[in-house]
């Protein structure tokens, strides 16, 4: 055993050097290959723990919404659809929900303005807790996003023009902590009546419906008989929610890495022609340890110790420095692609999350194509006469 | 089996196993490295469990999400479509004419509507 180590350690060191007399070669190739890596696995961690951060905060999401359609789009709906959903036995409470979006033209941002669930007059029984507790008038709260953006406090003025050109001007009242950006960083807190009065929305009408079920096994049972009652709207359970943005993640996971297909197809090239394209130099190197006496599998081994330091050292470089970009600089390179053309964008502090399926299938898709890529031409390599290949 | 052994200088020793009681030292560098290299790894599985232990804020924001009826994340507030992809009208995108192609980036990253289930609207039958 302790000799089969030192055998394998001397192994190491003879391919070390070997590899250092390649200095340029070699540490190119290692820079390559840990920058495909950082890639590759920023974007597997930041996936990961964005998506788990997402089922955190949506289990709290409404039960079923209700959304009505007209002409294949969203259309506001009334308070006799209320009472109708009410009538349903089994339904716990049912809500309207009062929210939309405003361009605000004094930042190009686009913010979503909502009335707390609890805030909404009937409130339906259920009680207006912590954040659902709805501002007075003239008062809003608002997200990390819109404070940065427009560079107001807690105590400052926040002036909005409504889409009529009439000034709003509204005090905030708070501003979400930074903890919750993900879900709140645009948000814009406000009063049923500054609500109804900003968008000029006549009493009566919601934007959409939420529903509570007492009992979560008969959620299908319910939109069934509401889908009888209201023909014309649109059900979206929590279920579809969430399986919403595993498609969601899945899909843009699925786009990066596609992306990435091209570049890591290019370098497993690399890597091939790499190990095959020997150069006379090496053919005469392995010539010579045949010729003192090492053995085709002995050249081998060592040749494959090379693919596995170089594979090694990249995973662990670039693992390392995605766990450091991903979990202590919010994904910072991964943004631009994110943002796109939004101005406010989340400070996305993520709950760090490691997936030990998914780092191995990413240490095997990646180590074993290039150990597997340098084999061949290893064998073939080290196959050859001594004596041909050092006339 | 004879080991060519480099030395620092870049010129060649014949060793054999029973001459080197030491590690040479460019493998117990890199063995050193790489054996550093997973303790970090291993140190990024600690690190994670550790913040998920104090981390609070996970059940901060999902009660966020229920005390204000919330049904999406802001990740993406550049176009109605794409700030609440659950609730979207999936039209959208196409608005200018049937074969328009989508403007806003975030459209590229959000993938193709899946099916709604049972929660679908052509699930119901029209009442008499």
């Amino acid at each position: 055993m302790i000799r089969w180590f030192r055998v394998q350690v001397l192994m190491i060191d003879y391919t070390l050097a070997s590899m250092a007399r390649r200095k340029a070669r070699n540490l190119g190739l290692l820079l390559v290959y840990a920058a495909i890596l950082f890639v590759l696995a920023s974007v597997t961690l930041f996936t990961g723990a964005l998506r788990e951060e997402a089922v955190r905060a949506l289990v709290g999401a409404p039960e079923v919404t209700v959304q009505r359609m007209v002409m294949g789009r969203h259309a506001l709906i009334d308070r006799d659809g209320l009472e109708a959903l009410r009538a349903i036995r089994g339904v716990q409470w049912a809500e309207g929900r009062l929210w939309g979006y405003f361009y605000d033209t004094a930042n190009g941002a686009n913010y979503t303005m909502i009335v707390p669930s609890g805030g909404i007059v009937p409130s339906g029984g259920r009680e207006a807790v912590a954040y659902g507790a709805p501002p007075e008038p003239g008062f809003v709260r608002i997200g990390g996003g819109v404070a940065r953006s427009r560079g107001v406090a807690p105590g400052d003025w926040l002036f909005l023009l409504n889409p009529q050109g009439r000034l709003f001007k509204l005090r905030v009242e708070a501003v979400f902590p930074s903890a919750s950006e993900l879900v709140s960083a645009d948000l814009v807190v406000l009063s049923e009546a500054d609500f109804r009065a900003f968008h000029t929305l006549p009493e009566g009408v919601f934007t959409d419906l939420a529903l509570g079920v007492r009992n979560p096994r008969e959620i299908t049972t319910i939109v069934e008989k509401a889908a009888l009652v209201l023909p014309d709207c649109r059900f979206i359970t929590r279920r579809d929610i969430l399986r919403t943005y595993d498609a969601l993640f899945d899909w843009r996971e699925g786009i990066l890495l596609a992306l990435m297909g091209g570049a890591i197809l290019a370098f497993m090239i690399l890597a091939w022609d790499k190990a095959s394209g020997q150069s006379p130099e090496e053919r005469r190197e392995i010539g010579i340890l045949k010729a003192i006496g090492w053995e085709t599998g002995e050249v081998i081994r060592a040749r494959l110790w090379e693919s596995a330091l170089v594979s090694l050292f990249a995973f662990l470089a670039g693992y390392l420095l995605a766990y450091l970009h991903v979990f202590f600089f919010s994904a910072g390179l991964l943004r631009p692609v994110l943002q796109g053309w939004a101005v406010l964008y989340p400070e996305i502090h993520l709950t760090p999350r490691i997936d030990g399926a998914r780092v191995l299938t990413l240490f095997l898709l990646t180590v074993g194509p290039y150990v597997a890529a340098t084999l061949v031409p290893i064998w073939r390599a080290a196959v050859v006469d001594p004596d041909t290949v050092m006339r | 089996m004879v080991f060519p052994v480099a030395r620092r200088d870049g010129s060649a020793r014949s060793g054999s196993l029973s001459r080197s009681p030491f590690p040479p030292n460019r493998a117990a560098t890199a063995l050193v490295l790489l054996a550093a290299g997973l303790a970090a790894v291993l140190g990024t599985v600690l690190d994670a469990a550790f913040r998920r232990g104090e981390g609070e804020t996970g059940r901060g924001t999902a009660r966020m999400v229920a005390d204000l009826g919330l049904t999406d994340l802001a990740l993406f507030t550049e176009a109605r479509y794409t700030r609440n992809p659950s609730l979207a009208d999936l039209h959208t995108p196409f608005q200018d004419h049937p074969l328009a192609l989508d403007h806003f980036p975030s459209g590229s990253l959000i993938g193709p509507p899946t099916p709604w289930g049972q929660a679908s609207l052509t699930k119901g039958e029209v009442p008499e």
